[in-house]
């Protein structure tokens, strides 16, 4: 089902269509996800992207055309190189350890003391939380400040632009 | 899309319904799948859905946009807060184990205010994103 919508996802000129099958794209992910076991990313999956993301393309798409300009040639040389990127990640994932082997160093290294003494030390149930708020409490704060400044980011471009439009009236 | 009866009844029921499972998310994220920055998107979806069924002028009058941009800030100083409360506290910083009477205790005093810094910061940005975008589309 995914293919399929990538499929159609790159055939589309309509941009409203792509928004949505993106959005459609992002619930499917989700499913996986929750296949996964990782009901916290599916979780976040579905909200971000396929809500709020979805949201924030239809009001940009709200600003320019629905349809997607022509492109001058054909983009021969951007398909090889994603080919090529593509290729060489399938390539690299038959170094990596078979999946869910119990044996992968990264199970072997810090993730045993997590599920071990994690509940005990912090006294989360959620192993989940207690790694991103408690052990690896740094990296979320960075992440915490990572959208601080994409937020403020977004604030002070779009709020100069539309002062120098004003400003040309 | 303001005229439409079914629309609007159908918005008040449910968005009550979003933040409560917002809040849901946010205080439960210790025992079940969830945490700051999930309740924090849905918070703002509430938020932007209550925008695009009532009109923009009406949620940013119940959700001003001071209380956006404090938000965003806020959040981030609430977890700079909780990691220096750690070092006032006499430990390292982001040292939850002395936030408490006991480690177990101080872990989940840290870990839920870190949380809901997340939280804050989180759905702050995502409205203001929106808030832009939308009065961009509207000034047209």
């Amino acid at each position: 089902m995914m293919l399929v919508t990538v499929a159609v996802l790159t055939r589309s000129r309509n941009l409203f269509a792509v928004v949505v099958l993106s959005s459609v794209y992002s619930f499917l992910m989700a499913t996986v996800l929750v296949a996964l076991d990782a009901v916290d990313v599916a979780m976040t999956e579905a909200a971000v992207g396929a809500g709020v993301s979805t949201v924030l393309l239809l009001g940009a798409l709200h600003l320019c055309r629905t349809e997607e300009a022509k492109h001058a040639q054909a983009p021969w040389l951007p398909l090889a190189m994603a080919v090529v990127t593509g290729g060489v990640l399938v390539y690299g994932t038959y170094g990596l350890p078979a999946f869910s082997d119990p044996q992968a160093p990264i199970h072997q290294h810090v993730a045993a003391r997590y599920l071990n003494d994690g509940p005990k030390e912090t006294g989360v149930p959620n192993v989940v939380t207690a790694v991103l708020a408690s052990y690896r409490g740094y990296d979320t704060l960075g992440e915490t400040i990572v959208v601080f400044t994409a937020g403020i980011g977004v604030v002070a471009l779009l709020r100069r632009r539309r002062q120098r439009s004003e400003g040309d009236r | 899309m303001k005229d439409d009866v079914v629309l609007r009844v159908v918005a008040k029921l449910l968005v009550p319904f979003i933040l409560l499972f917002a809040l849901y998310v946010q205080f439960h994220g210790d025992f079940g799948p969830g945490g700051g920055f999930q309740a924090g998107v849905i918070i703002a979806a509430a938020v932007i859905f209550y925008a695009i069924i009532f009109g923009l002028p009406t949620a940013r009058s119940v959700v001003p946009d001071w209380l956006v941009e404090a938000m965003v800030a806020a959040g981030v100083l609430l977890y700079l807060g909780v990691g220096l409360a750690g070092i006032l506290l006499g430990g390292n910083y982001l040292d939850y184990f002395v936030l408490g009477a006991t480690p177990v205790a101080g872990q989940h005093r840290g870990i839920f205010w870190v949380e809901a810094g997340v939280a804050v910061t989180v759905s702050g940005v995502m409205l203001k994103t929106f808030y832009m975008f939308a009065a961009r589309a509207r000034d047209k």
